[in-house]
């Protein structure tokens, strides 16, 4: 057992690798003789990748999902915001520049569409269940549009502890949810072409939710949507805790 | 080289990093705005340019392509890693809020892309009239 579990927490990222090599081969697998291709490989990939975080979450009750098995710690460092910073990155190279010019408008105009549409949805929410503190209803909003601008904007308004908590873990439904949603609805959406996908990418702006429901799309939009939506956080945090956080004082 | 593939990406992700936490300074945000759509904008400009082409086409360009081809199981890995036991503790208020946030969004994809769509054909229309 000591052989084991020094030989794969020395050698954790490769460990890594080879792991997930055999879950993208099981999702494949499946996908092809259960569901005949209609599900992508990648989204069963996926979905099985957030059922074992859970799990992983559960036994040990740490953040990072699996990663927080000793032996698996290497799924930490694959999936970290390192590689996947340097991966969406690489997805870019082929990307036409006249594309990118034909959709730019509707992209930018969709991150301030986005931040606000997900921010006043997730005050409403807040709102409806009975929260009447101008602090709390913006914290609540800011976690809706990611998990990150709600603390962001919850450290900044002075929110508490528990308030903070929740916007986290709204902004984490809604990265799951854009995971595992993006290519059951895709169709519906017209999110088959280099401009929905940027308007996608600004609209929904969760980061990992973006470059997972896109990858489990069509890997081909990844680039556009992606590109997008790391403008959407950092608009998140700039507006949050100033004038969204003004808008809902001035009401309540 | 396979290797100048991979470093004119690391200098990419790496300068559009740089710009976007500078961007976040000037606008007194705690966060990096933009950096890794900047480091890939830069890619495209390099990939597109005549200069970068002993970095970006033939086996340099391999080494690119390696690192765009793992991002799915990458982005697999960051599945398995996302806190999806405090996601499911939230509570009701979080589901609600986190589901509503989403529906939402999913809805005004296609009203926005028209949005484009419409604008780009009107300039289209404009550019015949002179």
């Amino acid at each position: 057992m000591d052989v084991i579990e020094t030989v794969f927490i020395r050698n954790n990222l490769v460990v890594a690798f080879a792991l997930i090599g055999v879950i993208i081969w099981i999702s494949y697998y499946l996908a092809d003789k259960l569901t005949a291709g209609r599900i992508h490989g990648s989204a069963i990939a996926i979905a099985l990748g957030l059922l074992a975080a859970w799990w992983g979450g559960v036994v040990t009750g740490g953040r990072t999902g699996v990663a927080d098995i000793a032996l698996l710690g290497g799924i930490g460092l694959m999936g970290g915001g390192m590689m996947r910073d340097f991966a969406i990155v690489a997805t870019a190279f082929g990307v036409k520049l006249g594309e990118l010019k034909k959709a730019g408008l509707a992209g930018v105009v969709s991150i301030f569409a986005g931040v606000l549409v997900s921010f006043f949805v997730g005050a409403i929410v807040a709102v409806l269940f009975g929260y009447s503190d101008p602090v709390a209803i913006t914290t609540i909003g800011a976690g809706a549009v990611t998990y990150i601008v709600g603390p962001v904007t919850g450290e900044a308004i002075g929110a508490s502890s528990e308030v903070i908590t929740l916007s986290v873990a709204a902004g984490l439904i809604k990265s799951i949810l854009v995971m595992i949603g993006t290519p059951l609805v895709a169709k519906s959406i017209g999110l088959n072409n280099p401009q929905s996908a940027m308007v996608f990418g600004g609209l929904m702006g969760t980061t990992s939710g973006v470059a997972a429901g896109l990858a489990a799309t069509d890997p081909k939009l990844v680039p556009y949507g992606a590109m997008i939506a790391t403008f959407y956080t950092g608009v998140g945090c700039l507006l949050g805790p100033s004038i969204l956080f003004f808008i809902v004082s001035s009401i309540f | 080289m396979i290797v100048y593939g991979v470093a004119l990406l690391s200098v990419c992700l790496v300068i559009g990093m740089l710009a976007g936490e500078t961007l976040g300074v000037l606008l007194g945000v705690d966060a990096n705005v933009g950096g890794v759509g900047i480091a890939m904008l830069l890619l495209v400009f390099a990939s597109n340019a005549e200069k970068f082409k002993t970095l970006a086409s033939g086996a340099a360009g391999e080494g690119i392509k390696f690192w765009s081809a793992m991002y799915i199981p990458i982005v697999v890995a960051m599945a398995a890693r996302q806190n999806v036991a405090a996601a499911v503790d939230g509570g009701l208020l979080a589901l609600v809020a986190g589901v509503a946030a989403v529906v939402v969004s999913f809805a005004l994809v296609p009203v926005l892309s028209r949005l484009g769509g419409s604008s780009n054909t009107i300039s289209a229309v404009k550019e015949d009239v002179r």
